[in-house]
This record gives C-alpha cells, structure tokens and sequence, in this order.
C-alpha cells in the first residue's frame, strides 16, 4: 500500500518535473497566436476596431484587452473564426465599432482632385498613387476598402464604390435544398 | 433552379428500396410455408408501425411527409424486423421494436441517411436484451392452425411446449451446453440435412433475393462475399480443429440469419462502409464477430450484435481505405509535379 | 499499331440522341447585322483592344491583343465598323458583362492582306508567337491557349500526341461533323503538331459511335501515309472525350490534377484545334469562325459553320427554337452552362448550343438526404467519392472537401446522373470551388495588404527619425527659428477664415504635402505587380491627357 503510494507520488514527480523542463525548453519563440489572429484578421486596416491596424487589435486580443467582435470588415464569419480558434463563445458583432458592409474600394473623381496628397497619408496601404499638385488615382488592387482617405480629402472627391460582380469573380451560388417543408414556428411552439 | 448535369438516369430511393423488398420475398415466402402464416401478420403490423412513427416524426421535424413515406426506407427496416423476429410474438413487441428503430433508430440522429446503426439490428438488439425468453421461441415447423397464431399475436395465453421448436443454433447451444457433441446433436429431430429442418431452405431463398439484389446493381459482391468467405474460413478453421465441438461451415454458413445478413442487412448503405476495400473488412468483421458469438456467446445468433459493433467502426474503416483518386495512384515520373 | 487499350473506371452511357443534328451537312450561317466578339475568349489575361470606336476593320484583323504569353488574341471575323466597345451579357452562367468590340459588318468581307509567314522555316518559339497571335485556342471547350501547349519541355520531345475527337457528350456532333468534312485538314494539322512536339506517335481517338467520321479519318491517314499517324476507335463511354480518360484509354497513363501532362510524355488536343492550327499555319487564317450544333428543342436540328461574335439567338433564329423551350445551354447535357441571355455572342468555347423543354429534360425530382449507396462512387471517372465531396461542400467544410480532393473533380456529372436522391451534386462542388477560389482571393489581397502596411509602418517610422535628424542638425546651426508644423497654424486658421475653410485646409495640406513631395512621390510604389503598374501607367496617362487638355483648354475628344 505505502509502496503503491511512493511509486504514484514518485512517478508524478517525475513527470511534472519532465513536462516543467520541457515547457522551459521548448518554448516557442514570438507570439504564434497573435499571427494566427493576425491571419484571420481581413487586413482592411481601417482601425474601427479602435486599434491603429489590424496586428495591433490581434495584438490586443490575443493580451486579453480586446473582445473578438470589434472588427466589422471581417464580418461574423470572422468573429465565428476568432471564437473558434480562441475557444471562445461566439459573439455578434459589436455595433458600436460599426457594422459589416458590401467591400468596397475608393474612386478618386480625377476631374476634381487637386492633388493635395491628404489621402496619400492617410492610406494604411499605398494603394493611392499621386504627387503633390497632380491628379491622384486609386490602384483598386491594392485598396482594402478601408474608408480611412475620405475624411481629410478637401475637396471631397473620393467615393466607395461597391467591388462589382464580373464573369471573373462571380461565385456559383449554394444549391438550394428545400427539405424543410415550412418555416419552423419556434415562438408558437414556445407559446404552447 | 438547376444546373447540369440535365439528363438523370431513370433511378429512385424509391425504386432501389422496393427492388429490395421484392428480394425479400421468396424467403417470406417460404418461411411462411415453413412456419405457417404468423410471419405475414408480423410484417403487416410492423410496417403500419413503421409507416406511422415515420409519418409521426417526418411531421415533427417538419419535412414533407408524403415525399419521404414514399422512399419506402421505413418499410425496409419494418420488414427487416418482422423476418428476424421469431414469427408470433405478441404485437406489442413488434410495435416496441418498430417504433425504437424508426424513432430513436433513425429519426433522433436525423432520418435518412444519417443514422449510425442499421435501425432493425437496433430494434432486433433491443428486443433479445429486454424479452430474451420471448424471442427464443420459435413455433414448431408443423406450424398451428391460424386461429390460434392470431391468439397468440395479440398476446393471449401460449401453450408453450406448442412453441418448443427450437432454432438449430439454439439446440446446438443446448446440446453443447449438455455435454454433447456436434454430431450428436445434429441427430436430432431439429436437424435436416445441413442447418436443421427446413432452415436450408429459408437461407437458400435468402441468397436467391441476395443474387436479384446482386444482378440489379443495388448491391456490389463486396459485402455478401466477404461475409460468406469469412465465416466459411473461421467456422471451417474451427471445425477442422475440433469438429465435436464447433459446427462445419456448411451449417454455419446456412443456420440462423448468415445469408440474411450477408445480402441484407450488412449491405444497408446508410450504416456500412462505402469504400470497396472498407466493405470487405466491414463485412469480414462482422462475420468474424458473429462467428465468436455463435460458438462462445451467451447468445444462440450474434449476428445483429456483430453489425451493431461493425456500424461503430465504419466512420474509421472508410478513412482509412479511401480508394486513390485517378492520377494518384502512382508516384508522378521523375518525382515531379505534384 | 496500338495493340491494346486501357480503359478508365466509372463512367456512364446516356443515350447518345446525337442523330438529330448528324442529318444535315454543316451550313455556313449568313453575318448578323452586328458581331458582339468578347475580348476575354479564353483562359489568362485579357487581350488590350487595338482598335478605337469608329475605326473600320477587315476580316481577320487583329482587335485585341494577347496580354502577355499566358493569351491569346481575338480577331475580326469579316470587314466593318467597331460601333462600340463596351460591357456585353457573356455567354457565361453568371450573364454577366465583359468587355466586348461590336462590329457592324459592311458586306464586303474583305480580308485584311497576311503577313507571310513560312512556318517550315520558323523556329518552334516563332510558331508558338504566331499560333498565339492568331488566337488558337483549345476548342474542346476547355479555351486554353494552344501555343502553351504546343511546348515539349524540358526532355524537349513528347511519346504520344493525342487527338482527340471523342466527342462522348450526348446531342453534341460538331467535331463528329468536322471530321467528316475535313479529315485530311485534320490530320495536317496533327502532324504540324506533331513536329512542334517532337512526338513520337499521334493517336487519332474517337469513340465507336461515329462510323463515318472514322472511315474518313482513316482514308485520310491512308492518304497522308504517315507511319506514326493512328486513327485509333475507343468505346463509346461519358466521359471518355475528357481529356485525363482519353489520355488513360488510350496510353495508360493518368495525369492528375494541376500536373501537365507532358510531364507525363502526353499532350491532347481537340479536332477543331488541330484544324485551327492548320489553317492558321497554312492560309494565315486568325481564329474567327468555328462549328456549333444546335440541337435539342428546336426544329431544324444540325451544325453551323459561324462567325465568333454571332449571337445565340441568330443560331437559334436559322435552327427555329420551338415555344415550349424553357432554358438555354451552353455544351451538352451532362456539362453544359445555363445560359441566361440568348443575345450573347458564341464564342470560341461555344461547341453547342441546347434548347431544353420540360419534355426533353424534365426537371429533377427533389432532392432527398444521401443514402450512401455509393452509386456515385462507382460512376466517377475521377475515383472520387462524391458523396464525401457532397457532404463536406454542404457543410461548407471545404477545407475536407479538400482532402478528398475535390479540385480532382472534373465535373462531368456522372454522379448527379446516377445518384438515386436526385441530388445535384455537381451544383455543390462548383459552390465549393468557387468559394475557395474567392477566399484565396481575399487571403492573397489580405496578405499584400498586411505587407504593404507593415511597409508603410516602417518607411513612416524611418521618415520620422531622418526628421528628427534633419532637424536636429538645423537646430544646431540656426538654434533660434522655431520649425513650423504644417498643420498646427491650419488648426487655428480655419476657425477665424471663417467664409473658407476648404482653403484653409488645402494650404496647410499643400505645405505638408511641398516637405513630403519626394519622399512620397517616389518611395510608395515600390513592388508593384506588372498588373497594378498597368494601372497606374494607364492613370499617368489619363493625368497627362488631362493636364493637356486643360492646358490648351480644348474639349474633350
Ligand atoms: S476593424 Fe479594421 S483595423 Fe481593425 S482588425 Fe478589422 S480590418 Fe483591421
Ligand atoms: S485608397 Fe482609401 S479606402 Fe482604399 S485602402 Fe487606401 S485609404 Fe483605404
Ligand atoms: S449516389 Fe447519391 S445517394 Fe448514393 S451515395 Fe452518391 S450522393 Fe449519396
Ligand atoms: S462530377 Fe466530379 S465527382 Fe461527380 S462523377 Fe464527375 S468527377 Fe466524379
């Protein structure tokens, strides 16, 4: 009996000490998790989530300062993401950080452009090409949508237009698959 | 809206579940022949139980009834059921155990298609745990007059020794038990030529629907072959080992429900192995199990145990045999392009 | 000779109701009043459009060209007018719009004088150029451009060229037709691909349903008299015309998916390429018409020899579309695209068109859950388990989808065919691919856009410290002039200026912008794509044109 019991309290030992050593040893090096989160991120870097960029908010969720439903580019897929690779309970969106919208990109109308270079600065991600005094354009590859170029531009020339449908890009849509007969009549049967 | 492809072959779930029961029906016939017609009455009370808990639960789930009655899945099982089923039992089992299968069976892991277990085998298991005395009575073969089958299916008193004709497993299990061997016991009244008393017959009429089944694509020889090879090999390995105690292939592979469930009951799509290769180790396991159960179980016929232990393994049998996809089936030339 | 053929699990055998448009020869189909021809024909880029509106064009003059190698270009099919350039409906399933040249025929059909070009003489690359600037594209149906194809690689000779006129869709006989008509051209155009291949034999499939095209074909090889030239009949099996399972028919071999098939020593093309390459190679004749059946509910079933850009609807016009037809399809049967809008053009992937009626196709029953029959599994020419693939694009688990993979699907449909719940399987593995085409979209930009943040987090962060250097030093030569911040006096101007602010704000945004001029002018454009500098060229340009205009303050063209 007493031996059973120094051989248990012996092997625990044993192994705790092995699987300390082991976390000291191989730990990983960087922060893994604030790249996946990073990863999940849409990188549209617009800053509603209240953070400077999207790595910052990954960041911040990862350092348990931030909840995962702050980032409207990414949507509720992107909230139902975070929660799955966190672990944690699923969550809508937050409106107060905005709410998900269509992707869009900015259009410059060059006939009003001035050429200020104001929204050159505020892209998060070069996508706006222009010197000072020329007409500026919007490279619509590189732009995330982000809104960040149409407050400061003076002259109030940058739109969000939408990101169109083409034969290029257009998706098959999700087969229909009509078994349910009617609509489940939840709050009746609640009532009941 | 649909896309293509627009041309679809002539085919239904209807159709390939009343192909199988037109399969069933010579071994009905001749177990009714055999046994008298208490079988007929069993399969009609089962499938109106079926009929109506699927309808019951259909409505329930909110999925369009007609539709689904139509597929005649709930008949199958139902009709699955009431062969297994020693013939005159009181109807209130065969509504319990039809209404287990279709309800809990099939409906509460989520209707066709979905469920795990092969809903009669459950209905079948659940029956011998509960009423094990009930379900080892099996009637005489000279069979009694339909009155007092009638009698007895709506529960009314059995003259039991009416009742004593005892499957040939179950007297082999009682003669070995008592100490006598294989041979010995096969001398008795119970035993025809092979697998006692007309039960060569009903397992001959077993692998003719198989063969229908066979010859019209609803099936593949994956399942019944594997079935039949293996328990040929374990029994004949068995019997040639120690013939006084272990019964030959000849009678294992013709007694109880082994033609049944080689071509009927392990070939269920829904709860078997899909891959070619998954299907014959899902259906050598099952023989092999039941096999075991057979010659060292408490139970005379192990057969809907073993399916019920095969279903839990198909999810990992068909992993790990997905066949190779065309153009992986090699190694490319020069390591290449991959 | 071949002495042995291989064959290719699953398949089906619907029937094949290809008589109905075999009655009739091919009939060359008159212009209509006006050619809508697509400049995205093909697979890769989009061809740059060489001609402006207004401008007259001649039959087989070059309107777009091929942008980069990986294109192909799009020529005039008769002489006229360019009357638009603009989005048109596609024929696509989408019916979307691309950009498209719109040519008002004038009736003259006159040709635009050929370069000569003396393909005996030319190097394998010169070849390629030329078959890639007359638009030679696969017309199977598959669209990609034929001068890729036509490379041997590294080991610089190929085993087996592969014809292939199998044609296993049902109701479709346009390459049937063409190999009766002109198998002679056919074949010469085999053994021009056979040379720039380096290949060793040339097989000549088709499937044992097609009598007459074989018997000419053969007399054809006959009369060439080429030993390694085989006419080779396969059996009548969807999909044996699919490229991997007549390449596995007749060789063995299997290709997987995303592997070239020369790497395996294979190369296939369609009939009607083979011919395009002749005649492109021989009479200098661009791409611009091609053979279309059109069949099903229609009333004169048969094929028709038209001009790339016709629209459907004059197809359907000479064929007489009968009232109860209830959809339009692009292709067969089993693969064919539903076809939204019956004014788009026919393009160089239109190999047949297919009125459906209720009684001709009826609708499927509805779809019931998946019995795992394995029925599908058994069908699939590709060895896939569909019913696998069906469950985890449901799910929109695509990431298993996947792993059993469904990028080896080829979508010929055998499964939905035979599939005893009527489940349009197909339907869901083309929802699951797009949607991971579309993510992997979204990750590529998302991942160009993390970098290109991180770029613009570390030149700001540079700036700021050449700044602090910059000013550091100026401090310390003249220590009593305070620098002025840009925006700082803005702030407080604004306010006071009162009637304008908007100029306020410009200056102080002119005076930021004067001290960053360089530095931003030069510093963001930095790894761009060729396709980004594209656009930015294009929008220098515009800029150009503009600050031309307003300098001599003419009106816009
Ligand atoms: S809200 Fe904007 S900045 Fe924040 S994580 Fe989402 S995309 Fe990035
Ligand atoms: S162009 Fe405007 S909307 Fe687009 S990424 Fe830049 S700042 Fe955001
Ligand atoms: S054929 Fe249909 S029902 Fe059968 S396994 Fe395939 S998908 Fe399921
Ligand atoms: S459509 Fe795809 S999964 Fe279906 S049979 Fe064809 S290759 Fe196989």
């Amino acid at each position: 009996m007493i031996t059973a019991l120094i051989v248990m309290a012996g092997l625990a030992l044993v192994l705790g000490a092995t699987l300390g050593a082991a976390s000291v040893l191989f730990r990983t090096q960087g922060d893994p998790l604030v790249d996946k989160i990073d990863a999940i991120l849409p990188q549209t870097q617009c800053g509603q989530c209240g953070y400077p960029g999207c790595k910052p908010y990954a960041t911040a969720i990862a350092g348990g300062e931030a909840d995962i439903n702050q980032c409207p580019p990414g949507g509720d897929e992107g909230v139902r993401k975070l929660a799955d690779l966190l672990g944690r309970e699923y969550k809508p969106l937050n409106a107060e950080h905005g709410i998900e919208k269509p992707k869009s990109v900015a259009v410059i109308d060059e006939a009003t452009c001035i050429g200020c270079t104001l929204c050159i600065q505020a892209c998060p991600v070069d996508a706006i090409v222009g010197a000072a005094k020329q007409m500026h354009t919007i490279v619509a590859d590189l732009c995330t949508g982000c809104e960040l170029c149409v407050p400061p531009c003076p002259a109030d020339c940058i739109d969000m237009v939408p990101v169109a449908e083409t034969v290029e890009n257009w998706k098959w849509r999700y087969p229909v698959f009509e078994l349910k007969v009617q609509p489940a009549t939840l709050p009746a049967k609640e009532a009941a | 809206m649909y896309n293509s492809p627009y041309l679809r072959q002539n085919t239904s779930v209807r159709r390939v579940m009343v192909t199988v029961l037109v399969a069933m029906l010579p071994a009905i016939a001749v177990q009714v022949w055999l046994f008298g017609i208490g079988l007929l009455l069993q399969i009609a009370l089962a499938s109106a139980t079926a009929l109506a808990c699927e309808a019951a639960m259909l409505s329930m789930r909110r999925r369009p009834v007609a539709r689904a009655l139509g597929d005649g899945s709930a008949l199958v099982t139902a009709w699955l059921i009431a062969v297994c089923l020693p013939p005159l039992l009181p109807w209130w089992m065969i509504v319990i155990g039809t209404s287990f299968a279709i309800i809990i069976g099939k409906h509460l892991y989520g209707g066709l298609g979905q469920n795990p277990f092969n809903p009669a085998m459950l209905a079948y298991c659940v029956l011998i745990i509960s009423f094990p005395a009930l379900m080892s009575q099996w009637p005489g073969l000279q069979g009694s007059d339909p009155a007092t089958q009638l009698h007895w299916v709506l529960g009314g008193e059995r003259a039991l020794d009416a009742v004593t004709g005892a499957t040939p497993l179950d007297a082999l299990r009682t003669g070995l038990l008592g100490n006598a061997d294989v041979s010995a016991v096969m001398q008795s009244a119970a035993f025809g030529h092979v697998a006692g008393a007309g039960w060569e017959w009903v397992a001959l009429a077993w692998g003719a629907g198989g063969l229908l089944l066979l010859a019209l694509r609803i099936i593949t020889w994956h399942i019944p072959v594997a079935f039949l090879g293996a328990m040929a090999l374990v029994s004949g390995v068995a019997w040639l080992i120690d013939p006084s105690h272990y019964a030959s292939p000849a009678f294992h592979l013709l007694a109880g429900g082994t033609m049944l469930g080689a071509f009927f009951i392990a070939t269920d799509p829904v709860s078997g192995a899909t891959t070619p290769r998954g299907k014959l180790i899902f259906a050598a396991g099952i023989a092999l199990i039941a096999w075991l159960i057979r010659a060292f179980g408490a139970y005379p016929d192990g057969i809907a145990f073993a399916v019920l232990l095969l279903n839990i393994c198909v999810p990992l049998i068909d992993i790990k045999t997905q066949p190779p996809v065309f153009g992986h089936k090699v190694e490319p030339p020069d390591g290449g392009a991959r | 000779m071949l002495s042995k053929l291989f064959s290719f699990n699953g398949g089906v055998k619907p029937d094949p109701n290809k008589s109905l448009s075999t009655r009739e020869p091919i009939a060359r189909l008159a212009l209509p009043p006006q050619l809508v021809i697509p400049l995205h024909q093909h697979i890769g880029g989009t061809p740059r459009p060489l001609v402006h509106v207004g401008d007259k064009v001649l039959r087989g003059q070059r309107i777009g060209a091929a942008d980069g190698n990986v294109s192909s270009a799009v020529h005039a099919p008769t002489s006229g007018h360019v009357v638009a350039i603009e989005p048109r409906p596609m024929p696509h399933a989408s019916g979307l719009s691309s950009p498209a040249v719109v040519i008002e025929p004038d009736g003259l059909d006159a040709a635009i004088e050929r370069e000569p070009f003396d393909w005996h003489a030319a190097a394998p690359g010169e070849i390629r150029d030329f078959l890639r600037d007359a638009g030679v594209v696969g017309l199977g149906g598959a669209v990609f451009p034929s001068h890729l194809k036509l490379n041997p690689g590294k080991s610089g000779h190929t085993d087996t060229l592969v014809i292939n006129g199998a044609e296993c869709e049902p109701f479709i006989t346009c390459d049937d037709m063409l190999m009766r008509a002109e198998p002679e051209n056919i074949l010469r155009g085999a053994l021009i691909m056979q040379r720039m291949l380096a290949a060793k034999q040339v097989l000549v499939a088709l499937e044992d349903n097609k009598p007459e095209a074989a018997a000419a074909l053969k007399a054809a090889a006959q009369s060439l008299g080429h030993a390694s030239l085989e006419v080779v009949v396969v059996p009548t099996r969807y999909p044996a015309g699919g490229a991997k399972q007549l390449i596995r028919v007749l060789t063995g071999i299997e290709v997987p998916h995303g592997s070239r098939s020369t790497d395996y020593g294979v190369q296939c093309f369609n009939v009607a390429t083979a011919l395009a390459v002749w005649r492109a190679l021989e009479h200098g004749e661009p791409l611009t018409r091609r053979i279309v059946t059109v069949t099903g509910n229609v009333e004169r079933p048969r094929n028709f020899d038209v001009a790339i850009g016709t629209p459907i609807s004059h197809l359907f016009a000479a064929a007489g579309l009968k009232p109860d037809t209830d959809k339009l399809i692009m292709g067969g049967p089993m693969m064919g695209i539903p076809l939204p809008n019956i004014d788009a053009p026919v393009v160089k992937a239109t190999n047949c068109l297919l009125a459906s009626s209720p009684a001709l196709f009826a609708p499927p029953e509805p779809e019931l859950p998946c019995i795992r029959c394995g029925e599908c599994a058994r069908a699939c020419p590709a060895d896939l388990q569909p019913f696998e693939l069906y469950w985890h694009s449901r799910a929109r688990n695509f990431g298993r989808a996947q792993e059993y993979k469904l990028f080896d699907c080829i979508e010929c449909g055998c499964c939905a065919y035979v599939c005893p719940s009527h489940i349009p399987l197909v339907d869901y593995y083309r929802y699951a691919k797009s949607e991971i085409w579309a993510r992997e979209r979204d990750k590529d930009a998302a991942d160009s856009a993390r970098e290109r943040f991180e770029f613009r987090n570390w030149r700001a962060d540079r700036e700021k410290e050449e700044k602090a250097a910059k000013l550091a030093a100026r401090n310390a030569a003249k220590p009593a002039v305070k620098p002025t911040d840009g925006s700082a006096p803005a702030a407080d101007v604004a306010p006071s200026a009162g009637d304008d602010p908007m100029k306020a704000l410009i200056e102080a945004a002119m005076a930021r912008a004067r001290a960053q001029k360089e530095a931003v002018a030069a510093k963001n454009t930095d790894a761009l794509t060729p396709a980004q500098q594209a656009q930015i060229d294009a929008a220098e340009e515009r800029r150009k044109r503009a600050s031309e205009l307003s300098g001599s303050n003419a009106p816009a063209e």
